[in-house]
Order: C-alpha cells, then structure tokens, then sequence
C-alpha cells in the first residue's frame, strides 16, 4: 500500500485481526503509526494506549505503561477491552533472535479508495530519523549561529548520531523545525543524548528526559541541564565539541 | 464553512507535577489549568483564520465538567462563535471520541479541528478515533493549510525527519502542530463579548472507558552528574563506552 493511507489500513488491519482472533495489537510509534493507531481502536471497540515504553504487564489484568505529562511522569494504564492496540515507543525493546519461523499468510481484502492525495514528500536522507536514532546530539542558543553547526555535525557523523535542537534555535530558523525536541517538538528517548549549548528548560527536557544517558556541555556550572545528566562538561562547546570528536574518531580506529 | 475545534484542559507547561499519595491522581494543587496549548495556538486560531476568509462559524467543544468553562470561555474571547460542553469526566480518549463524533454526526461539520496531543497524556488519539467513527479522513500533526476554496485544502505534514504535502478535500479531521498558526491574546473586546456568546451544555451519550491511566509514577532521579574534565574527551569516551555502555 502506497503511499500509506491510515483510513485505508485500517480496514485492512482490523480485517487481519479478525482472521488471526489477535488480541493485541502492536504498531510503531511513528506519525503514521499513531494515526492508525486511533482508528483502529476505534474501529474494534478496543482500548488503546500511545508510546508505550515497556513490555506490558499481564499478571493481573493487562497493564502498560508510558510517559506522560511530557515525560515529567509515567502512567501506567489498564486496558480492560478484548482488544488491545498499543503503539511501541522506538528503542523500548532489543530485538533478540529467536531462530524461530514467522509463516507469513496472504489475505486478499477489498479496500477502499483513499481520499488524500499526496503532492509531494520532502525527508531528509541518509539519517535516522530522529524519534528511531539511538544516538543524538543536539545544539542549542550556545552554539551562537546556524554557521557553527559544523562543529556538532562533525561529532554527529563520528557517533553515527542524528542531530537535533532545542527550540529557540528552531524558531530563529537556524535549523529545520523537525529537529526541534522537547515538550512542544518531539519526545525522543535515545540510549545517547549530548547536549551542548542547551541550558535544560523544563520544556526541553520534558522531550529528552527518557533519554538512557545524558551528556551535558555547557560553559555555565549552574546551567540546569547538569542535574538531570549522567556526565557533565563544564566547558566552552567550541573546544570540547572538536576535542570529544577526535577522541570519538580515535576510540572508533583503535576498535577497527 | 462550519467548524468545529476540540479543545482539552491540561496542567500549564511549567507545572510541577505531583500525584495524590496513592498515586492515582495528578495533584492539583498550585498546578494552573490552561487551554492545551496545542488546541489554542494552532488548531484555534487557524479555525478562526479560516472563518474570517471564508466565512461561517468556528464552534468550540469539550468534554468536561463546569470547571472548564473558564477556559471554554477564553476560546470564545480569542475569537469562537459558539460553545459545547458535553458534561462529563472522561477517562478515556475513546470515550472523549465518542462524545465528539455524536455532535460532529448531528451537526455535519465541515472541518473538524483539534491539537496534534494533549501536553499531558501525549495521546494524539482523539482524532483519529473521532474521523475513523465518522468515516472521515484524518490528517494528523499538520503544520501548514491552506484552502484555495472552501472545498479544497493542501495540508503539510509533519512526519519523521521531514514533510508530506497532501490535498484533500472537506469534510476531514485535521491536528495541528506548530507552525499552524500564530498564538493570538485575546483583547479587551473579545474577552467581553464572550460574556455573552451561547456555551451549551449536552448530556453524554453511554460510552464504556476501555484503557485508563490507573496509576502514576514520578521519575527517579538521577543520581548526581559525574564531571568531566573538559580537557580529557577520552576519559568521557571510555565511560560511555565501558560505564554506560551506549557506545
Ligand atoms: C510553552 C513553552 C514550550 C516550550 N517548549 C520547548 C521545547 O519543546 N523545546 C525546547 O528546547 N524549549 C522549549 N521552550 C523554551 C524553553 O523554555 C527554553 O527557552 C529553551 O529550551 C532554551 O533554549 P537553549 O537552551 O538553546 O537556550 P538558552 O536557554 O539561551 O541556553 C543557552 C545555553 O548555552 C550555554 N552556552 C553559551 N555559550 C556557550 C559556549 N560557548 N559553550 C558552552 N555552553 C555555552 C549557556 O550557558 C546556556 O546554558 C518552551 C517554552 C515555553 C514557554
């Protein structure tokens, strides 16, 4: 199906789940995964919960859990329909191999025609987008204009991160708004998240907070970003940022 | 052209957020409620943006009890026609849906508007529940639209790393993202007139809570930051290898 529709998919999932007796329902937590999402609890009578971050409980009644209030606090939900769909926050489980077979079964459904057309889609290349990276670095008003970005770049490239910001930076238009994290942008839980120049509003580290480590560079000793990091850098970015690039670019040689 | 925004209640972003000691419930006190800030300065004012072109009327509704009203009224002061509240406590989006998909059917909207999440459950899934019950089509976190004619509309689209550009023609269900629109004060004017414009108040229809948020937690705190000397990027990189193994 392309390109992809939600009101279309979704009379072809739902037809999947009635041919398979599923009980739950699991997409990923991505704009179109969302609004598929919301259709198909709709759709089935079933209850429904969004970004999603651990494996649900199921020891008395079904339980899942997610962030919430921008990630200042976690919620757990009970779902009590036959029918659960959830969608799965990205870097919430490790794939493990099991070695085992998936039989992979064609249904034939008739499905209606869309009614959107798209014109036009405009992705940035080559990165991973920023709600699936594992490892993100991201600049904020310290870094003083879109001319020095070539700096976090750089160590971006060396970590294979993709980048980020904070959203004044977005706002001044020194870079692309679907950069912008925090609360009013978008949440991200990275397993590596290095921040430089970002002083750790409420409302940017409402969208990081999730984050598995944090690395703060800031010049500032009393930025607050440095109370929610694991590793600090009081520092000027426009010199650890080159220096934690080459060592970055060493470590990664010296592991072949 | 008739539309139709939802709007929601939530905690001010700089809220410090608590729970009651079972841990059921979020803390009220000292927390300031504003309108979702998602429904205001976006879905809102383009609702309005469109009605001044075009013509017709921007209605607000909510699913809540009589202490919304105060932010029901400040919709209007910003520039809303009219008012619904459908008098409950929701639960549950699909229960919220549900309320709204009964008025849009009844009412035959030509746009239906809301914000792309809520800035506490982060659910962004009203809208799709609410077009997928009307048999409508969704456009969700759309930060750009613009209508040639009342008929007609080209949406942008925030997706991973980048936009869609879609057109599509009304009636749909729409969710803004920043970029919408630009947030609007009300004025001394507006606040006055909205003394006076009509706030129904509706029953619910029956609609069961499937998935709740039943219990809360609050993050534990890091344990405090481990500096590095910023002269020594190794030491920082061995850590993050060898310590936090994230690379
Ligand atoms: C309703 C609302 C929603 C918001 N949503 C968001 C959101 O989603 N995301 C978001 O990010 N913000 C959001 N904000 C804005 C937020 O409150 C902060 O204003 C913003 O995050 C600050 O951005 P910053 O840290 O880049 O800039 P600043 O606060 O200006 O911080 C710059 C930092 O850089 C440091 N610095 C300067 N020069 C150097 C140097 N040479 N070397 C090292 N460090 C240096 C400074 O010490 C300072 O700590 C929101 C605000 C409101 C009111």
């Amino acid at each position: 199906m392309e390109p992809f529709d939600p009101q279309v998919a979704v009379v072809a999932v739902a037809e999947a789940v009635k041919a398979q007796s599923a009980q739950v329902v699991i997409l990923s937590q991505s704009a179109n995964g969302r609004a598929l999402l919301g259709r198909l609890a709709a759709r089935l009578d079933a209850g429904s919960v969004s970004g999603v971050n651990a494996l649900p409980a199921v020891a008395s009644g079904f339980q899942a859990a997610k962030p919430v209030f921008g990630g200042k606090a976690q919620a757990i939900y009970t779902l009590t329909s036959p029918i659960k769909v959830l969608s799965l926050a990205g870097n919430t489980l490790q794939p493990e191999q099991t070695g085992a077979e998936a039989p992979v079964e064609a249904l034939s459904i008739a499905l209606p025609a869309s009614r959107i057309q798209v014109r036009s889609v405009s992705k940035v290349e080559g990165t991973v987008p920023l709600p699936e990276a594992e490892v993100v670095v991201s600049g904020g008003r310290g870094l003083k204009g879109p001319e020095h970005w070539g700096i976090l770049e750089e160590l971006a490239e060396a970590l294979g991160a993709t980048t980020a910001c904070s959203r004044p930076v977005a706002d001044a238009g020194w870079r692309p708004h679907h950069e912008h994290v925090g609360q009013t942008g978008i949440a991200i839980r990275p397993n590596l998240y290095i921040a430089a120049g970002i002083s750790g509003a409420i409302q940017h580290l409402a969208g990081v907070n999730s984050s598995k480590t944090i690395v703060v560079i800031n010049k500032d000793p009393e930025a607050p970003f440095f109370k929610a990091a694991d590793y600090g850098v009081v520092g000027d970015l426009f010199e650890v940022l080159p220096r934690l690039t080459a060592a970055v670019k060493k470590y990664k040689e010296n592991r072949g | 052209m008739k539309i139709l925004v939802c709007v929601s209640k939530t905690p001010d972003t700089t809220a410090k957020i608590a729970f009651n000691g079972a841990g059921t419930e979020l803390d009220a006190n000292g927390v300031q409620f504003i309108m979702n800030p998602y429904d205001e300065w976006y879905a809102l004012v383009r609702a309005i943006e469109l009605q001044e072109a075009f013509g017709g009327t921007v209605t607000l509704l909510n699913v809540g009890t009589e202490a919304n009203d105060t932010i029901i009224r400040k919709g209007l002061a910003i520039g809303a026609t009219d008012a619904i509240r459908v008098h409950a406590e929701p639960q549950s989006a699909l229960y919220v849906a549900r309320q709204i998909a009964h008025i849009a059917q009844a009412e035959g909207y030509d746009l239906i508007f809301m914000g792309k999440e809520t800035i506490d459950f982060n659910g962004a899934e009203v809208g799709a529940m609410v077009a997928e019950l009307l048999d409508l089509p969704f456009i969700s976190f759309a930060s750009k639209l613009t209508m040639p004619d009342p008929q007609t509309a080209v949406v942008l689209r925030d997706i991973e790393g980048g936009a869609e550009e879609l057109e599509l023609s009304t009636p749909f269900v729409l969710s803004a993202s920043k970029g919408m629109a630009e947030q609007r004060i009300p004025n001394m004017r507006g606040i006055m007139m909205a003394k006076t414009k009509p706030l129904k108040v509706a029953e619910p229809i029956p609609a069961k809570d499937l998935a709740v948020a039943a219990h809360f937690t609050l993050p534990s705190g890091k344990s405090s930051v481990k500096l590095i000397d910023p002269e020594h990027m190794e030491e920082l990189v061995r850590l993050l290898h060898e310590e936090a193994k994230v690379i």
